[in-house]
């Protein structure tokens, strides 16, 4: 069963990958923090697809810190970007 | 004092349900217990001022707990799938018509109108951009408007959601 | 062997919106409609991997009787509650911050905000 997982992470790597052309090319600041949460969003699926096929419920632990961290990550952009900083 | 006391239960039920099978009381051991009512009681004394804002006490009512469960599990999970194949043919086929158009579900709560944004923007091609909290009026982003929406000033609410009345049940939950 | 042919149906819908989500950022013209791909797909993508989570780990707790799985699972459960309703929120911070820092929908037939923000 460790192979399918295996698969699921590389394609999520792949995704990871084509969500921060965008964060580079991205013409404005707004796009970027679009970028960086769609990133953010496939981490979190990755580690949780990471914590399964190691079996250590740790992991899943990290991807609840690691999704209500980049939440508050991205308010802070949002207030940057709309100007409230 | 009564405030204080539900954030204190809200932040002892998350520990329980993070330290599950640790021990033999019930599912957990008795250290477990012990610091859970230890921290509860600080991150309660930390957060009561934004957690539990007003003196309105009607979300402490376990049913309406239930009817949220309910409503996630069935209407709003089959709108999201719905949603997600409009949004993906678009994808795939690029024809959008974008515009921004005003809602008002008549909503008056605080949190009935959090969750009525959450739900506009996982479900049909729409996105909440400002609320006005006083009125209780949305401005909605459309991924795709129809010709009828173009012309009035405020859309009905009913309009945007396919199946299920999502801003009845939203009252039924928290008004 | 019903319950693998489930989870990779599973698998295979998420990875498909998912990837669906990043294609939608990468073509569609402006921040409003990046917002519509991003936001849906991915909170999809990410239900129904952690649904296939949940059935793998539920089909070894039966299987094993472990209780370690279980409580995998209710953790899974735990964080896609919290992803859910915090990519909502950010996604309402974003598209409220974009329109605040003058990005207007160049594309948009209809724009019902700027005639407010126009009164004030």
């Amino acid at each position: 069963m460790i192979d399918i997982w295996a698969l699921v992470l590389g394609l999520l790597l792949l995704f990871v990958v084509g969500a921060m052309i965008r964060l580079w090319l991205g013409p404005t600041s707004a796009d970027r923090a679009v970028a960086l949460d769609a990133v953010n969003t496939i981490t979190v699926c990755a580690i949780i697809v990471f914590g399964v096929a190691f079996n250590e419920t740790v992991f899943v632990d990290v991807a609840i810190v690691y999704a209500l961290l980049s939440f508050v990550g991205t308010l802070w952009l949002a207030r940057y970007i709309g100007g409230d900083l | 004092m009564i405030r204080y006391l539900l954030t204190f239960i809200c932040a002892f039920c998350t520990y329980l349900v993070l330290t599950a099978g640790s021990g033999e009381i019930g599912l957990w051991s008795a250290f477990e217990i012990g610091a859970g009512v230890i921290i509860a009681l600080v991150v309660a004394a930390a957060s009561t001022k934004w957690f539990c804002p007003s003196t309105d006490y009607r979300m402490a009512n376990p049913l309406r707990w239930i009817l949220l469960g309910i409503y996630i599990c069935i209407p709003f999970f089959l709108e999201i799938i719905r949603a997600n194949i409009d949004v993906a043919i678009r994808i795939i086929t690029g024809n959008i018509n974008p515009g921004i158009v005003k809602v008002n579900p008549g909503l008056k709560t605080g949190f009935g109108q959090l969750i009525f944004a959450s739900s506009v923007t996982l479900t049909p091609g729409t996105l909440t951009l400002e609320a006005n909290e006083k009125t209780g009026a949305f401005y909605i982003h459309m991924l795709s408007v129809p010709q009828d929406m173009v012309k009035k000033k405020t859309v009905d609410a009913a309009d945007i959601f396919s199946y299920f009345k999502i801003h009845e049940w939203v009252r039924r939950i928290a008004e | 062997m019903a319950l693998d042919i489930l989870v990779v149906i599973c698998i295979g819908i998420g990875l498909l919106a998912i990837g669906l989500g990043v294609v939608g950022i990468l073509r569609f013209p402006d921040v409003y409609t990046r917002l519509h791909a991003e936001t849906k797909m991915t909170t999809l993508g990410a239900i129904f991997i952690c649904l296939a989570v949940i059935l793998t780990e539920g089909g070894v707790y039966l299987a094993t009787k472990d209780v370690g799985h279980i409580i995998l699972m209710l953790h899974t459960l735990l964080a896609l509650a919290a992803l859910g309703f915090t990519n909502a929120l950010s996604a309402h911070a974003i598209g409220r911050a974009a329109y605040r820092s003058g990005i207007r929908p160049e594309l948009s037939v209809v724009d019902r905000l700027k005639e407010v923000k126009s009164d004030d």
